[in-house]
């Protein structure tokens, strides 16, 4: 428990990525079965245990100490687990014979009732210390909470192994915890294990960007073009009665879709784009993507919203026609099975991707600048002879996105970065201009901290410094006067509206495109600008 | 009306029974009257009041303690012998327990502290930080103006001292800032048993309680190994945490050189020649002919200096923080610390409860910090106690 305790404080606190995975990595070399895999299933959220009630904790604390100074130290301290973890004090000494593994307890607790599982923990947290504590209290009150994905998870599995993640994630739905067969064959002490479970992941394919040098290559012979739609690529898999939906990670989000998951009647395994639904008064439109937002990240999903925002899958590709893997086959071929395919299925929640004609690279740079429905984020050229392959080679496949919307903005707050950047202040806040012509103020809009260059970043940091009006903790408000500050020129994809903030409108993806040291902030656009990018008819996020 | 009456050493907050039961016995002022008084009127209602020193002693104190110390704006001040302990605004005659510059500033007439107290004083203020300096011998009694002053350990830093002042039998001993932990480069904690002791409450909670400092080193040991590509920034002040974190270090037994930040040097060197021996250090500053080469090093510096510009010539630091709060780890997120180093210099829960237990002081006063939560333990473990509010302290520092 110790080990494991001493890993979820590092991943907490660390905020880079690569450090993350250091810490994973290691852990899992240096830990033996089963904690590892444990450990691994805790952070994916794939362990079963009973869970424990916050207020049945309280009531274990209240026969511990005063009320009243536990109380103080909740106020202080503000999270219940921790606090607990903290003011836990034992008559008994600490026996390190008595320490629980990690093994030991999440076996218990796979066999406990609710009840039982209280006692259980008041026992164990008499014989952890205090980061064990937490610990087992976070595991037991469900929610680890600790900045780390699956996704993550498998990365630094991947790392450990040193095998390709695509070979982590195809594995993965047939594994079960503490994993043994798998951390084996990454310690090179076993064979593969064979993905036996129906309807496995299969690592999905992507694209590379399309840039200048290899617009000569595109063309019609050569490649077919696709629209690009903004919803969420998905992977729908059915075979024995077992359906799966799964996102381009690997993680199953077949319960957030049930919709979609009913109508998986075939045998095979399909590509596509999720997007929602809005039901107007005679008929679909699909949603843009804020629409699909209602529908993500939740744990179950209401009748309301099945009914508001039906999801529905535009189709891009088959790799499993009935028991047959064609995923060797080239793209066109695969494309005539997958057109055969959508035909015996529910025209309401499947539909195909049209291929678009064209018979030039210059009929594309018009469908580019002009694509007829506004969740399309660009387009898809995709090589006729492709096979489907994981990862993102380049050549098979392109993708070419629209430009992104630009605005110039204020300067307005400015809040020192984490790790490699603690000493600058990197993220920034930008305003745009409102109120009467003669007597504007501004009103932020967004948020960026990436798009500049190293030495653009020390340019920013000195300007924030140099410029500071106020200091709230980490965040300084920087001068932003009609004839004084910065005005950024910032990029985007797309715009909400947002009830959330001030100015009504939510930026997707922003990032500061160049600095305009020359231009007066006045000079900078005002919000009407935004408005007028936003659809009339979008609803509110 | 008043709302308490002060009985020898104890505050008895006014009921309408004791008060009809007094009315024809006192005034309706307040007033001092003997634990015996009461006693006679209600006995019930002052033993429930006085706790445990509810007995006959209280009464052969007569004076009142705050006529040898109490609270005023500059600091703490004795009345009866004109001084001020750890004064926040220059006064004629100051003593001060410890150098930590919430307690010890300059422009003070007279001051009177430990040698080493004083030494660091000029080091941080310039020899002239004081008008006249006397320096103080541990466990040596002094009289000043009729009450008797002694200078005893209290295991906060170097110098570090407590002040007991006495007179006509009482005795309160001002602890400043105090820890009963193990500090291989500063004396510990010597208990002096008094009627009035007055504690401070930074870490004044139950959730505060210090780790082993061996296995605090130990993870940053293991961190040094698990990332040899970063240099590891610990945040420690100054005076004290920082030559602690070094001497914990090569105990732990690292040899390397430890680069440290300019604002330690000066009090570096006087550590060294107080015999705390701190092995290789080197400044942490860039040579403008060699490229920076930092990974895989501890480096050493005040906290603020990790936000500053300063910390840029490192390569991917993980940053460190050496300070009590890093128990909370809410408050290590905040400050964007990567791995934090539970070292304090104050007293966790623990030892601030053991070391009113041990003293068995009549009254305690609490002082910066969450005094509220101390104040609480004594009411249930039949101490009497009362905040004692005095300003310009910082209760965050450590």
């Amino acid at each position: 428990m110790e080990e494991f305790a001493a890993l979820l404080d590092r991943l907490v606190l660390t905020p880079s990525r690569n450090g993350k995975l250091t810490l994973l990595s290691d852990y899992f070399r240096d830990t033996p079965d089963p904690d590892r895999g444990l450990a691994l299933a805790a952070i994916t959220g794939d362990l079963n245990i009973a869970n424990v009630k916050p207020a049945m904790l309280r009531t274990l604390i209240a026969e511990r100490m005063d009320e009243q100074l536990f109380a103080y130290s909740y106020d202080y301290v503000g999270d219940l687990a921790e606090t607990i973890s903290l003011v836990w004090s034992s008559d008994e000494p600490l026996r390190s014979n008595s320490v629980p593994t990690l093994g030991d307890v999440v076996t218990a607790l796979e066999r406990a009732s609710r009840s039982d599982a209280v006692r259980m923990v008041e026992k164990w947290l008499d014989q952890l210390d205090a980061s064990a504590r937490y610990a087992l209290l976070k595991l037991v009150t469900g929610g680890m909470r600790i900045g780390v994905s699956a996704r993550l998870a498998k990365q630094a599995l991947a790392q450990f192994g040193q095998v390709d993640v695509t070979e982590i994630e195809e594995l993965w739905h047939g594994l079960t915890p503490p994993y043994q067969p798998l951390f084996a064959w990454l310690e090179k002490s076993a064979e593969k294990p064979e993905s036996l479970s129906a309807a496995p992941f299969r690592p999905v394919m992507l694209s590379t960007p399309l840039e200048e040098p290899d617009y000569s290559r595109i063309n019609a012979g050569e490649y077919v073009a696709e629209w690009k739609w903004d919803g969420i690529r998905v992977q729908l898999t059915s075979e024995r009665g077992q359906r799966r939906i799964y996102s381009r990670t690997g993680d199953d989000i077949s319960h957030a879709f049930p919709d979609i998951a009913d109508y998986m009647t075939f045998e095979g395994t399909l590509d596509g784009e999720l997007l929602v639904a809005r039901s107007g008064d005679n008929e679909m439109e699909i949603g843009a993507f804020g629409d699909l937002q209602q529908r993500l990240n939740r744990k179950t999903v209401s009748a309301r919203q099945l009914e508001s925002h039906p999801a529905f899958v535009r189709l891009y590709d088959l790799l499993v026609d009935g028991g047959d893997d064609i995923r060797t086959l080239p793209f066109i071929e695969r494309r005539t099975r997958l057109e055969a395919f959508a035909k015996q299925l529910e025209p309401t929640r499947f539909d195909l991707s049209p291929l678009i004609a064209y018979d030039h690279f210059d009929d594309l740079v018009e469908l580019r600048k002009t694509p007829p429905h506004p969740i399309i984020e660009g387009l898809m050229l995709k090589q006729r002879s492709s096979t489907y392959v994981p990862g993102r080679p380049k050549g098979p496949w392109f993708k070419w996105k629209r430009d992104p919307f630009i605005i110039d903005a204020v300067l307005v707050y400015a809040q020192r970065g984490h790790g490699k950047r603690s000493s600058y202040y990197s993220d920034y806040t930008f305003a745009v201009w409102t109120g009467p012509e003669t007597e504007p103020h501004l009103v932020p809009v967004g948020k960026a901290y990436f798009g500049f260059t190293d030495e653009e970043l020390k340019q920013l940091d000195a300007f924030v410094r140099n410029n500071t009006t106020e200091r709230f903790g980490p965040v300084r408000s920087v001068r932003a006067e009609p004839q004084h500050g910065l005005v950024l020129e910032v990029a985007f994809e797309g715009l909400n509206r947002s009830k959330r903030h001030k100015s009504g409108v939510a930026m997707r993806f922003p990032r500061i495109s160049r600095l305009r040291w020359d231009k007066p902030p006045i000079e900078a656009d005002r919000l009407e600008t935004l408005e007028a990018m936003l659809r009339d008819d979008q609803p509110l996020v | 009306m008043h709302s308490a009456i002060i009985v020898g050493l104890a505050f008895l907050p006014v009921t309408p029974s004791l008060m009809v039961s007094l009315s024809n016995h006192a005034q309706k002022q307040c007033k001092i009257v003997t634990y015996k008084d009461c006693m006679e009127l209600n006995p019930p209602y002052v033993r429930s009041m006085f706790g445990k020193h509810g007995t006959e002693r209280n009464i052969s104190l007569v004076k009142r303690p705050e006529e040898l110390l109490r609270s005023t704006p500059a600091g703490l001040y004795s009345p009866a012998g004109d001084f001020y302990i750890d004064p926040i605004r220059p006064v004629e005659r100051a003593l001060i327990t410890h150098g930590h510059s919430d307690h010890a500033r300059s422009g003070h007439r007279k001051v009177m502290a430990t040698q080493q107290t004083l030494d660091i004083m000029a080091l941080r203020y310039g020899a002239d930080f004081a008008g006249e300096t006397q320096a103080a011998e541990l466990g040596q009694t002094t009289g000043l103006n009729g009450v008797t002053i002694s200078f005893h350990p209290a295991g906060h830093v170097l110098g570090s001292a407590q002040i007991a002042v006495e007179k006509d039998g009482m005795r309160i001993v001002a602890s400043g800032d105090y820890k009963r932990a193990s500090d291989p480069t500063c004396l510990g904690f010597e208990p002096i048993a008094c009627n009035v002791f007055i504690t401070e409450a930074t870490f004044a909670l139950p959730v505060f309680r210090h780790p082993d400092s061996r296995d605090e080193m130990a993870k940053l040991l293991k961190s040094v190994e698990q990332f040899p590509e970063r240099s590891h920034l610990v945040g420690a002040y100054a005076l004290g945490k920082a030559q602690r974190v070094i001497r914990l270090l090569r105990d732990a037994g690292y040899d390397q050189t430890i680069y440290i930040h300019g604002a330690l040097a000066k009090l570096c060197d006087y550590y060294e020649t107080q015999g705390i021996k701190l092995g290789p250090l080197a400044p942490a500053t860039l040579e403008k002919d060699s490229a920076p080469d930092f990974a895989g090093t501890i480096v050493v510096g005040p906290p603020s200096a990790f936000q500053d510009r300063w910390a840029r010539r490192f390569p991917d630091p993980v940053s460190c923080f050496a300070s009590g709060w890093m128990r909370i780890r809410q408050r290590a997120r905040q400050g964007g610390v990567e791995l934090p180093i539970i070292l304090s210099d104050h007293c966790d829960w623990d030892e601030l409860t053991q070391t009113i237990t041990e003293l068995d002081p009549e009254q305690v006063w609490v002082t910066h910090g969450r005094e509220e939560a101390l104040v609480r333990w004594c009411d249930l473990n039949g101490y009497s106690a009362r905040p004692l509010h005095l300003v310009g302290y910082e209760d965050e520092g450590d």
